[in-house]
C-alpha cells in the first residue's frame, strides 16, 4: 500500500469519526436539555397540569390546561394557513416556474424567514387584531401560519427537487399529464421530506412567544371559540419564568417539558398515520 | 376508456385564449399554484410596505444617519442603528461559522454511516432541538451557557488565543459569542434536518461511481455527494442564517444589551432583534416606537442583502456538480 | 387522506366548543411588576363573582397604556404615570378622559454580590448616581466607602447591571435619580427606557437578579419582591431626611402616607425621595388605567365592584406577597374617585 493510499485512507476514517462526533454533540445538547428539563419541572409535571386552570402564587394545584388547549388552537390554525401555501408554492417553484418568478418568490421566503418573530406579530397585529379591536386566537394562528410558511416552502421545494428526474420522464412517457404526475408520482416520492419540512416548520411556531404577546395575547381562563384571546404554553413559560417565585419557575420548566413532549408525540405520530409506506427507497 | 391526447405540459404554446386553456388540468394546477407561491411574495411586500409606512418619522429625521449613529437614546430621542446592525451580524456570523460544519457533519454522518434505523432514531431527537421554545434556549443560556463561559471557557480562550482582538477584555459570561454559541444551538437542526434529508436522496450510483474509481468513502463524500446536494444544503444554510437572524427571546437573555461596537466576542452587545423585543411593549411616544420599527426594515434590508451576497457566491462558485443548478 | 380529513374536522369541532357561556369577560392588560398580585386578586374576585372572568396579561407598562388607548383591553395597568402627553391622545381617541387609580406600592431596591461582603451596605443618593453615571468605578471609592465605615470594600470594578427592556422598574430607579442628581436629570433623564452611561442589560429583573448573582462585583437594581425572593443582599438607602433606611413594607406605606397630603386629584403622583422619617426614597405606585366612560354597563359596574374590593379587602392580601399596601388616606380619596366612572 502507497503512502499516499495510506494517507488517504486515514483522512477517511478521521474525517468520518469526525462526523459522528458532530452528530454526538448534536444529541448531546438535546439530552441535556430533555434532562435539564424533566430534574428542574418534573415534579411539577402532575395531573392537575393537563386538566386545571392556572392558580395565582402561594396555591398548590394550578395547571395549564388552559395554555395546552390554546396552543392546539392556535397551531392548528397555523398549520391550515402555513402548509397549504408552503407546499402549494413549493410545487409551484419546483415543477411549474421558470427561472425568474422561482428566484423571486425564494428570495421573498428567505426573507420573511428572517423577520424577527415580534415583528412578525406586529404586523398581524395591524392586520387582525387592530381593526377588530380586539385580540384573538385567530390572530395568534395567522402570525403563527405566517412563521411557518418559509420553512415549508423552501424545504418542500428542496425535496420535490431532489426526486430523480427519470421517474417524471417515466410517468409522462406513460401519457400523465403534469398535474397527474405531481400528484401521483413526485409527491408521494418526495413523502418523507414533505413531511420532515412541515414537522420542522411546526416545532419551530410551536414554541414562539414574540408573536403570540400581541395577538392571541393570554388568557387565565378557558377561551371559547377563536375570536378570544387565549393562553398557550410558550407565552405561560415566559410570564412564570419572568416572576420571582420559585414554584412558578418550576411550572414554566415542567410547561417547557410538556411542549417538547408534545411535539414528540405529534412527530410519532404524524409520521405513522400519514406514512403510507411509499418513498423513495433508502438506496 | 376514451381516447385522451396528451395535453401540452410546459410553457404555454399556441394562442388558445385563457378561458379554453383553463379547461387543461395542467393549466389549472398551475394557475393554483402560482397563486399560493405569489401570495407569499404578496406577504412578504405587505410587510416591507408596513415597515416603511410605520417608520417615516425617523426616516425624514434621520434620513442615513440613522444607519451610522451609534446613539439610542429614548429620552432624548437620539435613535442610530449602528450598534445594533453589528451585533446581528457578529452573533449571525459566529452561529453560522459553528452550526454549519458541525451540522453538515453530523448529516454527512447520519446519512452516509449511520445504518437506517439509527438514523432515523438519532434524527427524531435532533429534530426536537427545534421544537425547544425560545425562551427555554434563553433560560438554559442564562443558567447554563453564562456560567460555563465565565468560568471556564471565556478565560481558557483568553489564556490561549488572547493576543487575538477578539478574545480579550472582561469575561463577563454574556456577550457575542455567548449569543452566537446559543444560537448555533437553536439553529443547527435546520442544517442537519434539511441536508441529512438531500443526501439520502442522492442517488445510489453517484456513491458507486466514485467508489468504483478508487475513492475512499470520505473522498467520495466530500468530492461527489456533497457537491450533488450543494443546493439543498445551501438551502439548509439560509434558513439557518434567517433564524439566526431574526432570533429574539433567546439573544436577549445572553447577548448584554448593550450597544456597543467591540472587536471583542467576549464584550457585551445588542442585536435588531433583541432591541425590538425588549423595548417595544414599553415605547411610548411615536417617534421611539417608529424607530424601533425602522430597526425592524434595516434588518430586512440586511436579511436582503446578505440573503443575495450569499446566492452571488453560490453563483460564482458554481460547477457542474448537482442536476439542478439554481439557487 | 380520508382518513387526514376527518381527524382534522373532528379536531376542529372539538376545540371549537366554548366553555362557561353567559360569563362576563374582560380584559386588561399591563405592567408586569404587580402581575402575580393582580393574578391573586382577579383569582379571588372570581372566585366569588364566578360569573367575572377578569383576564390580566402582563405586556408593559407601556403595552398596557398603548392597548388601552386603542380600545383593545378593557382596562390598562402602568407602573409609571401616563404622560399629559398620552392622557391627550387617550382623550382625543375616545372623547372622554382616562382615569388613575394606585392599587398597591412597589419598591427598587439596590443589590449586589461583592465577595466578602454579606451585610448590608449604606447608599448615598451621590454614591448611586455616580455609580450609574460611570464616575465612580471601584467598590472602595471614599463615596461608597464614607458611609459604610468598618465594611471591607475590595478595590475591584463594580459591574453594573440595568434592565434591557423598558419597564416601570427603570421607571422608578430614574425618576428617583432624576430627582437626587442634576447632572443624571441633564445627561440621562427618566423613563421606562433610558440610554446607560454604563453597565450590562439584564431582560427582565430575573434577568437582573440572574446577572447580579451570576457576575462577581455586581450592582444593579430590582423590584423589592424579587431581592426577597430570590433572598439576595440589599443594602439602605438614605432618604430625604436623612435616615439610612432598609426597604421594607412599612418603609414604602410610609413613603406613599408622605405625600397622601398633596396628591392630586388625578393619582398622578412620583413619590421617590419622598418626605418623612420613615419613608424608603425608591417607592412607587402602580396604577390601574380606567376609562371614565364604559358603553357597556355590566363591564363599569364590574370593575367598580372589583375595585371597591382591591381598595378594602384585597389590600390584606398585599403584605403576604410583598407588596405593601395603600395608605389609609390614598384609600379614602380613591374611594370618593370610583364615582367618576360612569
Amino acid at each position: 500500500m502507497s503512502n499516499r493510499l495510506r494517507w488517504r485512507k486515514f483522512v477517511s476514517h478521521f474525517m468520518l469519526t469526525m462526523t459522528g462526533l458532530c452528530a454526538l454533540v448534536a444529541v448531546a445538547v438535546l439530552f441535556f436539555i430533555l434532562g435539564y428539563l424533566v430534574y428542574h419541572g418534573g415534579t411539577s409535571v402532575s395531573w392537575n397540569f393537563f386538566t386545571k386552570l392556572p392558580a395565582p402564587v402561594g396555591e398548590v394545584g394550578g395547571g395549564m390546561a388552559n395554555a395546552i388547549v390554546g396552543s392546539a388552537k392556535l397551531l392548528l390554525l397555523a398549520t391550515l394557513l402555513g402548509v397549504p401555501i408552503g407546499f402549494f408554492g413549493a410545487i409551484y417553484l419546483a415543477e411549474f416556474s421558470g427561472g425568474t418568478v422561482a428566484f423571486v418568490v425564494r428570495y421573498a421566503a428567505d426573507l420573511l424567514n428572517g423577520v424577527p418573530s415580534i415583528v412578525i406579530g406586529i404586523f398581524a397585529y395591524s392586520l387582525v387584531v387592530l381593526p377588530f379591536k380586539h385580540f384573538s386566537t385567530l390572530a395568534g394562528g395567522f402570525a403563527l401560519g405566517l412563521m411557518m410558511i418559509p420553512i415549508t416552502l423552501r424545504s418542500t421545494e428542496e425535496f420535490l427537487r431532489a426526486v430523480p428526474r427519470a421517474l417524471r420522464e417515466g410517468a409522462m412517457a406513460l401519457g400523465a399529464s403534469r398535474w397527474k404526475t405531481i400528484a401521483s408520482v413526485v409527491v408521494p416520492a418526495a413523502y418523507r421530506g414533505i413531511l420532515t419540512a412541515i414537522l420542522l416548520a411546526f416545532a419551530r411556531v410551536a414554541g414562539e412567544t414574540a408573536p403570540l404577546l400581541f395577538t392571541a395575547f393570554g388568557n387565565r381562563f378557558w377561551s371559547p371559540g377563536w375570536d378570544q384571546p387565549t393562553a398557550s404554553l410558550p407565552v405561560m413559560i415566559f410570564t412564570y419564568a419572568i416572576a420571582p417565585y420559585d414554584d412558578w419557575h418550576r411550572q414554566a420548566w415542567a410547561a417547557g417539558l410538556v411542549l417538547l413532549g408534545l411535539i414528540l408525540i405529534i412527530n410519532i405520530v404524524a409520521r405513522v398515520i400519514l406514512s403510507r409506506g411509499v418513498g423513495v427507497r433508502r438506496t | 376508456m376514451a381516447t385522451t391526447t396528451v395535453p401540452s405540459a410546459g410553457p404555454f404554446t399556441g394562442s388558445r385564449s385563457f378561458l379554453s386553456r383553463l379547461r387543461d388540468g395542467d393549466e389549472i394546477a398551475r394557475l393554483i399554484t402560482f397563486i399560493f407561491a405569489g401570495s407569499v411574495v404578496l406577504i412578504t411586500l405587505l410587510l416591507v410596505y408596513e415597515l416603511w409606512r410605520e417608520s417615516y418619522l425617523p426616516r425624514h429625521k434621520f434620513g442615513f444617519g440613522f444607519f451610522v449613529t451609534s446613539v439610542w437614546d429614548p429620552i432624548f430621542d437620539k435613535f442610530g442603528a449602528l450598534p445594533f446592525i453589528y451585533g446581528t451580524l457578529v452573533t449571525a456570523g459566529v452561529a453560522l461559522l459553528i452550526a454549519v460544519p458541525l451540522g453538515i457533519g453530523a448529516a454527512i454522518f447520519l446519512a452516509e454511516l449511520a445504518p437506517a434505523r439509527v438514523s432515523d432514531t438519532l434524527q427524531f431527537f435532533i429534530d426536537l432541538l427545534a421544537a425547544v421554545p425560545s425562551v427555554i434556549y434563553g433560560l438554559l443560556g442564562v443558567f447554563v451557557v453564562i456560567p460555563v463561559m465565565r468560568q471556564y471557557i471565556q478565560p481558557a480562550l483568553k489564556s490561549s488565543l488572547g493576543f487575538l482582538p477578539f478574545f480579550q477584555g472582561p469575561a463577563y459570561g454574556v456577550g457575542f459569542l455567548t449569543a452566537g454559541i446559543v444560537l448555533a444551538i437553536m439553529v443547527i437542526p435546520y442544517i442537519i434536518s434539511v441536508s441529512r434529508e438531500v443526501l439520502i436522496s442522492v442517488p445510489r450510483d453517484q456513491r458507486e461511481a466514485a467508489l468504483a474509481l478508487g475513492a475512499t468513502r470520505w473522498e467520495s463524500t466530500w468530492k461527489v455527494v456533497l457537491p450533488f446536494a450543494r443546493t439543498g444544503i445551501m438551502g439548509s444554510i439560509f434558513l439557518a442564517l434567517a433564524r439566526a437572524l431574526g432570533e429574539t427571546m433567546a439573544v436577549t437573555m445572553v447577548i448584554g444589551n448593550t450597544p456597543t461596537i467591540s472587536a471583542s466576542l467576549f464584550s457585551p452587545g445588542y442585536s435588531i432583534a433583541a432591541v425590538i423585543a425588549n423595548e417595544f411593549t414599553e415605547a411610548t411616544g411615536d417617534l421611539y416606537l417608529q424607530s424601533l420599527i425602522e430597526l425592524g426594515l434595516v434588518l430586512f434590508l440586511l436579511t436582503f442583502l446578505l440573503n443575495g451576497l450569499a446566492r452571488l457566491l453560490i453563483v460564482v462558485t458554481s460547477q457542474r456538480g448537482s442536476e439542478m443548478g439554481q439557487a | 387522506m380520508k382518513r387526514l380529513a376527518s381527524l382534522v374536522f373532528a379536531v376542529l369541532a372539538l376545540v371549537a366548543i366554548g366553555v362557561a357561556q353567559g360569563a362576563l369577560s374582560i380584559n386588561g392588560a399591563g405592567a408586569t411588576f404587580p402581575y402575580p398580585m393582580y393574578s391573586k386578586w382577579f383569582d379571588e374576585y372570581h372566585k366569588k363573582n364566578p360569573d367575572l372572568q377578569i383576564n390580566y396579561q402582563s405586556i408593559g407598562s407601556g403595552g398596557g397604556i398603548k392597548q388601552v388607548t386603542e380600545g383593545t383591553v378593557d382596562f390598562g395597568a402602568s407602573d409609571g404615570p401616563m404622560s399629559d402627553e398620552q392622557l391627550k391622545t387617550f382623550q382625543d381617541k375616545h372623547g372622554f378622559p382616562i382615569l388613575h387609580f394606585p392599587t398597591v406600592l412597589g419598591a427598587d431596591v439596590p443589590t449586589y454580590n461583592i465577595s466578602g461582603v454579606s451585610g448590608e451596605l449604606n447608599f448615598t443618593p451621590e454614591a448611586i448616581a455616580a455609580i450609574f453615571l460611570g464616575k465612580v468605578t471601584k467598590w472602595n471609592d471614599p463615596l461608597i466607602a464614607g458611609a459604610n465605615k468598618g465594611v471591607n470594600l475590595p478595590g475591584s470594578d463594580i459591574v453594573v447591571v440595568h434592565r434591557s427592556d423598558g419597564s416601570g422598574t427603570t421607571y422608578i430607579w430614574t425618576d428617583y435619580l432624576s430627582k437626587v442628581s442634576d447632572e443624571w436629570k441633564n445627561k440621562v433623564g427618566k423613563g421606562t427606557s433610558v440610554n446607560w452611561p454604563v453597565g450590562l442589560g439584564g431582560k427582565g429583573n430575573e434577568g437582573v437578579a440572574g446577572l447580579i448573582k451570576q457576575t462577581p462585583n455586581a450592582f444593579g437594581y430590582v423590584e423589592l419582591i424579587y431581592a426577597i425572593q430570590n433572598k439576595m443582599p440589599y443594602g439602605k438607602v438614605k432618604n430625604s431626611s436623612g435616615a439610612f433606611i432598609k426597604a421594607d413594607l412599612a418603609g414604602v406605606t410610609a413613603a406613599a402616607a408622605g405625600t397622601a397630603k398633596n396628591m392630586p386629584d388625578d393619582f398622578r403622583v412620583s413619590i421617590t425621595d419622598a418626605p418623612g422619617k420613615t419613608a424608603y426614597p425608591i417607592s412607587s405606585f402602580t396604577w390601574l388605567l380606567i376609562p371614565s366612560k364604559f358603553s357597556e354597563g355590566s363591564k363599569r359596574d364590574a370593575l367598580k365592584g372589583f375595585l371597591k374590593w382591591a381598595l378594602t379587602d384585597g389590600q390584606n392580601e398585599t403584605e403576604a406577597l410583598s407588596y405593601a399596601k395603600l395608605p389609609k388616606e390614598v384609600v379614602v380619596k380613591e374611594t370618593k374617585a370610583l364615582n367618576n366612572i360612569q
